[in-house]
């Protein structure tokens, strides 16, 4: 039993992303470069110095908690494709506490706790309510989540476009709401300094280590903690694998389904804050650019549990962090790195593949059932 | 009927899964047109030895010969094309296609490119009139009866030419009419020389439609025989391995105060027909109420409207003399009502979850299970376990902090040799700065993890100290594993439940201990109410014989029984009065003791009550 979960968890896992790495090499090769320059030059982008390692631990910050919500989602039954645009009202929600609300309260240490946790708040309120909206509709009209969420994801980056329009000067237009008003850039302003996520590691360099790495192993366990030791989480995996027995033995289904999107939209409204609390200090469009479906392969890598999503979160952060290097080093586009996260999602989910591949025996498991199907309660 | 020519042989099949011996040794001839019962319980090896022979699985030893010549089947297919045809427990087909559609399908007729379902819909019609197997081509799979489905799937065997049928526990799902027309099927099939296995654990089918019976225990074939030269016990003491009373012993009733009231109630089914049409009765504490019916008569909508799952037109329904109309599953439950749910796979557990968890499905929630902080002490928990948890690695930061600062770092350092940092940033970056880096992560999280176990442990310290006198002890703030352990412990014992361990999942256990988990979840609360749906469905006869027993065990103990059976026999042995239902409404009420079988079946059939107990007295009609 055991050494069959170890397979399934960590064995299946390891060998998608070395055959990604390998596939991936091929093509490095049929480029016409040098494959082997070519991820020492991501190895080295990612792990080489202090600088580098900081940028893979900074990067890895929002997918642990981006690749948490998709997990969330799947353990309550439901499949959230819509964690970028709970991540991106997460993250301009932040950015208005962050540079609206002046926290001074005589101390700055005291001011920068307070005006963080009011920031991260905000956040993970953003994201809980633009989540909520789907498990509302999901619970009371069977409206299928994964079309409401990508829905979402639309109106939320419609609707952030247009509080954060820069406005046309020249022709008397102007700016959106939450823009800063320099008139051609959309983008919220600059947050205070209390807002900012305290930096725990400033190595010589542009880039520092910040609180959020730490926030984000808290959240992993806290997590874990609640989906398997907690009455919640109970309930919360009961609806996810047997809806009608969890009605049977008395647990509202459709509040559980609301609570799942909800949390599951606040931890991706914490992944946004990272980005804008710890890294930008202000919101930009294009600071989250599909960390939202990142962290699907994050979750799937880790089959959902939150300890593994550190380390793939950890994972996908290195090939992020190393991309540049790369292309510095050995002329290789980073777009390949696109193509082997690609591939890793290819084979983690479709198994059989990498067992067809190793020869591995075992059950053929008809895959890890991640939603119910449609107009399903 | 048979003849001598043997069609079918599997010779010595051994069969090996990880911890059980499924066939040993295993020998088996079928004759030409002969009805061969397999019968044995659950994990006897009757469907691995069916498996094999149908080409699922592979056998470590033995041969199969199929019409003389051995033969080694790697899929279905090579099966197929000998001539073998399954019709599995649970149908294979497209619920949303045509019967034709389905017939065909992975051998359809074509046209060049296009399907020919014209002549499809022909061949189904010849075949159906030439086995006397009525069913339309051209109606849709879901909208016809199990029985009819049944037969689209015997027609799909005989479609591809099979000799041989194998059913795989045909009659599970059937209605006792539908059971009769499934052996006259398998008596006209075997007259047209189609030889069939027939695999049940079904004593009275056995006895009514084999040939020959064939009984597999523990793997191995433990014995043959004859219907003409069998009883229901010789099979029931070969199967099990020893005496099986199949009649429950009881005492007679003692009803005492109304425990479940049912008035004018009325509701619907997942189509919006009516489904209930006022329907009132009540059940006392101290006896059995059978509800009698052919399924899909509006039982499993009673059964639904009882316990909270389906919400009710209009009526009352009254438990302990409290008004619990459409109240929720959950204050069903309270109300001291156990529910056996008709479908175990779907209702009654979660095949994910452990024995145990299993069976505190629906009790999760009291003390000692998990006695979870309430809303009021919730913050008061979070300070408790926040500042000590902050005050703990606050201090050992700071105390590393300074180590670091002394000791630490200038030996880093000195190590590299590095005398200037700033003058040596570019070295300092791969040596010093890195090691730095991963220190400070890595002590962060290892002083983090430090300070939540020391405060979690001060947290459950103090409210383990902290209840004042007269509340119950607080078990700690999670759910307590330990006690759902304990607990399950208890019931598989009580309840035989034959498991490796607690921690095994519910769903890897067999369908008869998959009901003895449900069932003893249910009876072990000690329920005043207990409404149990087709308690022994699909179950061997063993756990039948146990559940029964258990049923009776509660009465006695003064529970309030709601016994809904499709089992006529199920009915008569252990009901004390016996409601029928026809279309959603009842019929008649009668007493056990003054009801025969044949009386009870022109009632579930829609016969009138004053016709049919005319000439009883002693009953009461409705």
């Amino acid at each position: 039993m055991l050494s069959a979960r170890i397979v399934r968890g960590v064995g299946l896992p390891l060998l998608s992303v070395f055959t990604a790495v390998i596939i991936g090499g091929i093509f490095i090769i049929l480029a016409g470069y040098d494959p082997i320059a070519a991820y020492q030059g991501l190895l080295d982008g990612a792990f080489g110095d202090a600088a580098s390692l900081t940028r893979t631990l900074v990067k890895m910050t929002p997918l642990v908690f981006s690749g948490l919500a998709v997990a969330f989602g799947f353990k309550g039954g439901l499949f959230n494709i819509g964690v970028q645009g709970q991540l991106i009202m997460g993250s301009v929600t932040s950015a208005w506490i962050g540079f609206a609300l002046p926290v001074d309260l005589g101390d700055p240490v005291l001011s920068t706790v307070v005006h963080v946790f009011l920031a991260l708040l905000a956040g993970a309120v953003g994201g809980a309510l633009w989540g909520a909206i789907p498990g509302l509709l999901k619970a009371y009209t069977g409206a299928h989540e994964v079309i409401t969420t990508i829905m979402f994801n639309y109106i939320a980056s419609n609707l952030i476009s247009w509080l954060l329009y820069a406005g046309s000067p020249a022709e008397g237009i102007p700016p959106g709401l939450l823009n800063d008003g320099n008139g051609v850039i959309a983008r919220t302003p600059s947050i205070l300094q209390t807002a900012q996520l305290p930096v725990i590691y400033d190595p010589p360099g542009p880039q520092a280590l910040h609180l959020g790495l730490f926030l984000a192993v808290i959240a992993a366990v806290f997590i874990l903690f609640l989906m398997n030791r907690t009455t919640f989480g109970f309930e919360l995996r009961m609806v996810g694998l047997n809806s009608p027995a969890a009605r049977y033995s008395g647990i509202s289904v459709k509040r559980i389904t609301v609570l799942t999107m909800v949390i599951s939209g606040a931890l991706a409204g914490l992944a946004g804050a990272m980005q804008t609390l710890g890294v930008n200090y202000r919101y930009e469009p294009n600071q989250s650019l599909g960390l939202g479906f990142d962290a699907i392969t994050v979750a799937l890598l880790a089959s959902s549990h939150p300890l593994g999503i550190l380390v793939s979160a950890f994972l996908f952060g290195a090939m992020d962090a190393g991309g540049t290097r790369m292309q510095f080093n050995s002329g290789v586009p980073t777009e390949i790195v696109m193509v082997v996260q690609a591939l890793i999602l290819m084979f983690v989910a479709a198994e059989q593949i990498i067992r067809m591949i190793y020869r591995i025996r075992g059950k053929a498991e008809v895959g890890q059932k991640l939603s119910t199907g449609w107009g399903q309660r | 009927m048979p003849t001598d020519e043997i069609v079918l042989e599997a010779i010595d099949i051994c069969k090996q899964f990880p911890g059980v011996r499924a066939n040993d040794h295993v020998n088996l001839s079928l004759h030409k047109g002969e009805i061969l019962a397999l019968l044995g319980e659950n994990g006897a090896g009757k469907s691995t030895l069916m498996n094999i022979i149908y080409g699922l699985y592979h056998a470590d030893s033995g041969a199969i010969k199929v019409k003389g010549r051995e033969v080694t089947f790697v899929s279905p297919r090579e099966a197929i094309h000998s001539g073998i045809g399954m019709v599995h427990q649970h149908f294979q087909l497209i619920p949303v296609m045509s019967v034709a559609d389905n017939v065909v399908l992975g051998e359809e007729v074509t046209r060049g490119v296009l399907l020919d379902q014209t002549e499809a819909a022909r061949r189904v019609r010849e075949l159906s009139q030439q086995y006397n197997l009525a069913v339309e081509p051209g109606a849709i799979i879901e909208e016809l009866p199990v029985g009819m489905q049944q037969r689209v799937e015997i027609i799909k065997a005989l479609y591809r030419d099979a000799e041989i049928l194998i059913l795989d526990e045909p009659t599970a799902v059937l209605t006792p009419q539908e059971v009769e027309d499934l052996f006259k099927i398998m008596r006209d099939l075997s007259d047209r020389g189609v030889s069939i296995i027939f695999i049940t654990h079904k004593l009275k089918e056995v006895l009514a439609v084999a040939h020959r019976i064939v009984v597999m225990r523990g793997g191995q074939v433990v014995g043959s025989a004859l219907p003409a030269e069998s009883t229901p016990e010789s099979l029931a003491a070969l199967m099990v391995g020893r005496e099986v009373l199949l009649r429950v012993h009881k005492e007679a009733a003692r009803p005492k105060d109304v425990v479940l009231e049912v008035a004018n109630l009325s509701a619907h089914d997942d189509r919006q027909h009516p489904a209930l049409r006022k329907v009132s009765f009540e059940v006392r504490s101290g006896e059995v109420l059978g509800v009698a019916g052919v399924q899909g008569n509006g039982q499993t909508e009673l059964v639904e409207v009882l316990t909270g799952l389906r919400h009710g037109d209009s009526g009352q329904v009254r438990i302990n003399g409290k008004d619990l109309t459409n109240a929720s599953p959950r204050a069903v439950t309270s109300a001291s009502c156990g529910h056996v749910p008709e479908d175990r796979q779907r209702f009654g557990l979660v095949g994910d979850y452990t024995v145990s968890e299993n069976l505190v499905l629906n009790s999760y929630f009291e003390p000692p299970y998990a006695a979870p902080p309430s809303w009021r002490t919730l913050p008061l928990v979070a300070v408790l376990f926040a500042v000590p948890a902050i005050a703990i690695f606050a201090a050992l930061a700071a105390l590393w902090g300074e180590i670091q600062r002394l000791v630490v770092w200038p030996l880093v350092l000195s190590l590299f040799g590095i005398t200037d940092v700033e003058a040596a940033s570019r070295d300092a970056m791969k040596g010093p700065y890195l090691i730095e880096l991963v220190e400070t992560v890595v002590v962060a999280l290892v002083l983090g993890y430090v300070a939540a176990r020391l405060a979690f442990w001060l947290v459950n310290w103090v409210s383990k100290r902290g209840p004042a006198a007269g509340q119950t002890p607080r078990a700690g703030l999670v759910f307590n594993h330990t006690a759902v352990d304990a607990h399950a412990s208890g019931l598989v014992a009580e309840y035989d439940i034959r498991t490796p361990s607690v921690e095994t999942p519910g769903g890897s256990l067999s369908g008869g201990n998959q009901q003895k988990l449900v069932v003893a979840r249910e009876f072990g609360r000690r329920p005043r109410l207990l409404i149990a749906a087709q308690p022994t469905r699909g179950i061997d006869v063993g756990s039948i014989e146990f559940i029964h027993q258990q049923i009776v065990a509660q009465r006695d103990a003064g529970a309030a029984v709601l016994l809904v059976s499709a089992e006529l026999d199920e009915i008569m042995a252990l009901s004390d009065r016996i409601v029928v239902m026809y279309k959603g409404e009842i019929v008649a009420t009668v007493d056990a003791g003054a009801v025969t079988r044949e009386q009870l079946g022109l009632l579930m059939a829609g016969a009138h009550a004053e016709d049919v107990l005319r000439s009883r007295p002693a009953a009461s009609a409705a």
